[in-house]
């Protein structure tokens, strides 16, 4: 008897070693999982050093998902890093009716031209975000919540909700860094420009 | 009642570790296995259990560690990976022959040369013969599910236990989880009273004595018959588990056997690949199937067989290269334990995933396509074959070298 097939939502993460990627990926998981989906976070490893391109990869299903190989044809695909679009195929297998996601300065038709890709294109400028936000440039939590606007594999709400939560439990001994993640988070889920 | 949660394999072996406060933990980090041992220190740092931590200076010495205290009665885990376990391998044969139940959390890594950090079987597979029990597990579900059956099973026969995972892909892969309450597992796992112990009053033993020519013999004997004796105790164990969590064990799964003509045997995470695989392929209508084998010490030689014949083809697929111009230890176990029985399926290997190079639903519709021919013609071809590998043989046949090209 064949059983129903569990489509998965796929999101692939490209980032440098230092920047966050992995921790973005984690934490988009655990957003997922706290809206009561069934969820996998998993990095690529390779030899590690700061710097270097990796490669991050989540599934959002409904119920248990049981593939553990890695994401060839992602439905999103997240740059953490505008660089990398130098040396990796960033936009390999994404899916026309996905989205890519990238911290730029630039507009979506200047990246379109880049990388010739046909679906939407989700800019942010993560940079500028974090810098006002935080005073340093943590790229992490903007990515998190323009993917999260553009995939809308989460509610908007309840996202936010959870994130606050998140990041109480987090920063419990650096409360500082409370109130700025949340208010990059906001800006963030304003400030995405998809085209 | 259970808590739905999400987290990595290493820490569903740390949390279920917790659970259980075992008395003595030896352990040197090695990747993938470090996270084990440094959640567990931090449990230990706020007071959440009571084990004695002993931070040595090499595996060897951890294992030297769980060993003296598993001979003085203590509960002793430790856990590893890849050349880590290669430098327990002298301790290894000695502590399944002094019959100690040691818990060994092994997350399966490469062997060096060259070095790789990334996940297959060939350390757990290398240690195949060193007389430990061998789990092995799907999902972090699993991971979890097992290290909590690990210790009963081994307490119970008096033998070690490794509870593998897949490095990286389970051990560091984040997914939902269902964790028991600690009072439920401290009532499964139970308290340990060992019969015999080092320094028991009444009954003083030796323990790791010389055995003469005259005893070595029994002795091995005897360790192979304790192997041939846990398999009705994993029984029981799987059993008492389901009847706790509802959560069905074997010594391994069947999935979508009964009615197929063509099947796959696997061990660990890519069979969960597999199972999507067969799922989609029984979407189209075609009748695959898959064994997924739990158990690999003691080889469940019979109840494999019986299985595996219920189809026409069989691919058996092992994580790890045994260099015997003969198939992988999987392959040879698996197919020789057909050898007596009448309408035999074809088997053929595939060598897999060495290193941590990946493995595809696609690459599984490429394996069932050759059982498909196998199985209409009658010619098994190469019995002996590699899925994934650049291979002037074959070309580029089932493989994506951008996959792996920057």
């Amino acid at each position: 008897m064949a059983k129903r097939l569990n489509e998965a939502v796929e999101i692939r993460w490209h980032g440098r070693g230092g920047q966050g990627a992995k921790t973005a990926c984690l934490l988009l998981a655990d957003c997922a999982f706290n809206s009561g989906k069934h969820v996998q976070g998993f990095p690529e490893y390779g030899p590690e050093r700061q710097g270097a391109p990796i490669t991050a990869y989540n599934r959002i299903t409904d119920e248990h998902y049981k593939v553990h190989s890695n994401i060839y044809k992602p439905d999103y695909v997240v740059v953490v890093d505008e660089t990398l679009l130098k040396s990796v195929d960033v936009t390999s297998g994404l899916k026309d009716s996905g989205a890519l996601i990238i911290n730029t300065k630039k507009s979506p038709e200047e990246i379109r031209r880049i990388v010739g890709y046909e679906g939407r294109i989700g800019v942010i400028d993560a940079e500028k975000i974090s810098m006002e936000t935080l005073g340093r440039n943590f790229p992490n939590t903007p990515m998190l919540a323009a993917v999260v606007k553009v995939s809308k594999v989460i509610d908007q709400k309840k996202f936010v909700d959870d994130m606050q939560e998140s990041f109480e439990h987090k920063f419990r001994r650096k409360p500082q860094l409370i109130e700025g993640n949340m208010k990059a988070l906001v800006k963030a889920l304003e400030e995405v420009k998809v085209g | 009642m259970s808590k739905r949660d999400r987290m990595s394999g290493n820490e569903a072996v740390a949390i279920a570790m917790k659970q259980i406060n075992p008395d003595v933990m030896g352990a040197f980090p090695i990747t993938p296995s470090t996270e084990i041992p440094q959640y567990y220190s931090q449990y230990i740092a706020n007071g959440e259990v009571d084990t004695e931590f002993v931070a040595v200076e090499s595996e060897h010495s951890a294992m030297s560690v769980c060993m003296g205290a598993a001979a003085a009665g203590a509960r002793a885990v430790t856990a590893t990976s890849s050349a880590g376990l290669a430098y327990m391998w002298e301790l290894l044969y000695v502590a399944a022959s002094q019959r100690l139940p040691i818990t060994m959390a092994v997350v399966n890594r490469a062997l060096t040369g060259p070095i790789n950090i990334n996940n297959d079987h060939s350390d757990s597979m290398g240690a195949r013969d060193s007389g430990w029990i061998q789990i092995y597990a799907e999902s972090n579900q699993e991971v979890y599910d097992n290290y909590i059956q690990a210790m009963p099973i081994s307490e119970t026969i008096r033998l070690p236990i490794m509870v593998c995972q897949d490095g990286f892909i389970t051990s560091h892969g984040v997914s939902n989880i269902e964790l028991m309450e600690d009072e439920e597992v401290k009532e499964f796992v139970g308290e340990y009273e060992p019969d015999n112990y080092l320094l028991k009053h009444d009954n003083p033993l030796a323990v790791g004595p010389y055995g003469i020519s005259p005893y070595y013999m029994e002795a091995k004997r005897s360790q192979a018959q304790a192997m041939k004796d846990a398999m009705p105790v994993i029984m029981d164990v799987a059993k008492r588990f389901e009847k706790v969590t509802g959560r069905k064990y074997g010594f391994f799964e069947e999935y979508m056997i009964d009615d197929a003509d063509v099947a796959l045997v696997v061990i660990g995470s890519s069979a969960g690949t597999g199972k999507e695989a067969v799922d989609r392929l029984r979407a189209e209508g075609k009748r695959v199937g898959l064994i997924k084998l739990r158990v690999f010490r003691p080889f469940p030689r019979q109840q494999l067989a019986e299985a595996m014949l219920k189809v026409k083809a069989v691919a058996i697929m092992d994580k790890a290269e045994s260099f015997s111009n003969s198939g992988g230890p999987l392959f040879s176990e698996a197919r020789s334990s057909l050898y007596d029985l009448p309408n035999k399926p074809y088997c053929i290997n595939y060598i897999y995933g060495l290193g941590g190079r990946d493995i595809t639903v696609e690459d599984y519709y490429e394996i069932f396509n050759d059982l498909f021919i196998i199985h209409d013609t009658d010619d098994p071809g190469d019995i002996y074959r590699y899925v994934g590998v650049r291979d002037s043989r074959y070309g580029e046949r089932g493989f994506d070298h951008r996959k792996y090209e920057d």
